[in-house]
């Protein structure tokens, strides 16, 4: 069990690395979801009612936009160098080195959104940071990453992959984004926790499912 | 006659006049097809009676829920066909995997397209957040994204296992895009403001037995058209695999 957590752990810090040297991977998602947000405010009308309804549904759209791209660009990386073949010869069950691309995955997209949501809670005037927000970044991001994780390598070979992924990922992760969607509206109107507990089970049931099928999905992906 | 046969002693070896004749056995298909499509032509435009709430476009309904139940199930076929597929490992499962996405493609836009048509007079809306709607068109993409990914996937094996894996993934994913959209429509609940809003329509027996007809007729039509794509792409395999000897043959000769 250990062992497990050290070899997740070294993957994933290899990618945090690779990361803190280049920070292309951040800056993309952070960047491009904060230029979904800026163009929303002068798109559609946010006078305060206006924004308490479209704002959740603009600020998860984006997050899930900005981390298509951003998952491309990781995964592009790491095959074009050749990082995916020395992957598979490690003597890791593929499970693991899944887990470890997930989990980098996972803290990529949490870092660009804590840069992203003061933005939002400015430029939508809506009530974001609290404790139910952090669940429900938890919970989206989890299921985020680990089936963006699975399509990024899945369509890393295919012609036009900036148009694949997307085409994969978005509705897949269709059930996962109402929910965020959903629950953040709660939150912004300030509604308790029992208010949206169906919207957290939904986003819950769609993470345990996803890690453990992508995780087993992800061998028949490294199999040449 | 004798002297035809005479001169083409190799015609039942030959592989084209093979597939000639395997051709014309599935003709059967074809002909049933015809006439249960003829019938439920019939049954629904003429026998059955115009239904007192929604008038005559609830005819459209003969054609969008066959069309609807074929679909769903061709999408079950593709997650069954991929499993065995993952199991076994022989490349007719993923062929049938893959005639049955795109004819299964084919039903799917049938169905939003007269479910559309349907809903505009009776709902008053062509679209609205109902659940059922919502799943239908989000499985729709799924399919779409099934048969980009066979497009732009190098062929080969890993392409067939990697159409499995996603055929899969989607149909775990259908109970959960179901739960969430059934979630959402409550949360707004859907406009509906058509002669529909507030009478259930009370289903005759004509109505049933329409409909019933109309599903065998549109199956028998969607196996006919999978059985074709199958051969269509037996017969593109075997293409690609003569290329590739020749290729290498011209390869070793020079």
């Amino acid at each position: 069990m250990t062992g497990s957590v050290t070899v997740v752990w070294a993957l994933a810090r290899k990618d945090l690395l690779l990361e803190f040297r280049n920070r292309d991977v951040v800056v993309a998602i952070a960047a491009f979801s904060a230029l979904v947000l800026a163009i929303f405010t002068f798109a559609v009308d946010l006078s305060d009612q206006n924004a308490r309804v479209i704002g959740p549904g603009v600020l998860w759209a984006g997050i899930a936009f900005a981390g298509v791209l951003g998952l491309n660009r990781a995964v592009a990386t790491e095959v074009e160098q050749g990082g995916m073949d020395a992957l598979m010869l490690t003597p890791v069950s593929r499970d693991l080195v899944f887990m470890g691309k997930a989990l980098g995955n996972f803290i990529f997209l949490a870092l660009a959104q804590l840069a992203v949501l003061p933005l939002f809670a400015v430029l939508f005037n809506l009530v974001v940071f609290r404790w139910e927000m952090l669940v429900i970044c938890i919970l989206a991001t989890t299921g985020f990453s680990s089936v963006g994780t699975l399509f990024a390598a899945t369509s890393v070979k295919t012609r036009a992959r900036e148009i694949m992924l997307p085409m994969l990922f978005l509705p897949v992760t269709a059930p996962l984004l109402i929910a965020a969607v959903e629950a953040t509206a709660s939150v912004a109107i300030e509604e308790s926790w029992s208010d949206m507990a169906q919207w957290l089970q939904l986003a819950a049931a769609f993470d345990v499912v996803f890690v453990v099928v992508a995780a087993l999905a992800f061998q028949y992906v490294l199999e040449e | 006659m004798h002297t035809l046969s005479q001169t083409e002693p190799t015609g039942r070896h030959n592989p084209f006049m093979k597939s000639i004749s395997l051709l014309r056995d599935w003709n059967w298909l074809l002909a049933l097809s015809v006439v249960l499509t003829a019938l439920t032509l019939y049954m629904a435009f003429v026998w059955a009676p115009t239904e007192a709430n929604q008038g005559a476009i609830q005819r459209s309904i003969y054609i969008h829920v066959p069309v609807a139940w074929v679909s769903m199930m061709a999408m079950v076929a593709l997650a069954v066909f991929s499993i065995i597929y993952l199991r076994t490992g022989r490349a007719r499962w993923d062929r049938l995997s893959a005639a049955t996405a795109e004819t299964g493609l084919v039903f799917g836009a049938l169905m939003l397209l007269t479910g559309v048509i349907w809903a505009r007079p009776v709902w008053g809306v062509w679209w609205t957040g109902e659940a059922k709607l919502t799943t239908a068109l989000i499985l729709f993409f799924i399919y779409v994204a099934y048969l980009m990914f066979r497009t732009y996937f190098p062929p080969g094996a890993q392409r067939q296992r990697l159409a499995a894996v996603i055929a899969l993934i989607g149909a775990i994913d259908t109970p959960i895009i179901y739960w969430a959209a059934n979630l959402w429509a409550e949360a707004h609940p859907p406009v509906i403001i058509g002669p529909a809003r507030d009478t259930e329509s009370a289903v005759g027996p004509e109505i049933g037995i329409t409909m019933l007809v109309g599903a065998v007729s549109f199956f028998v039509l969607f196996l006919y058209i999978v059985v074709q794509r199958y051969r269509t792409r037996c017969a593109e395999d075997e293409v690609m695999e003569l290329n590739r000897h020749v290729g290498a043959t011209q390869a070793a000769g020079a």
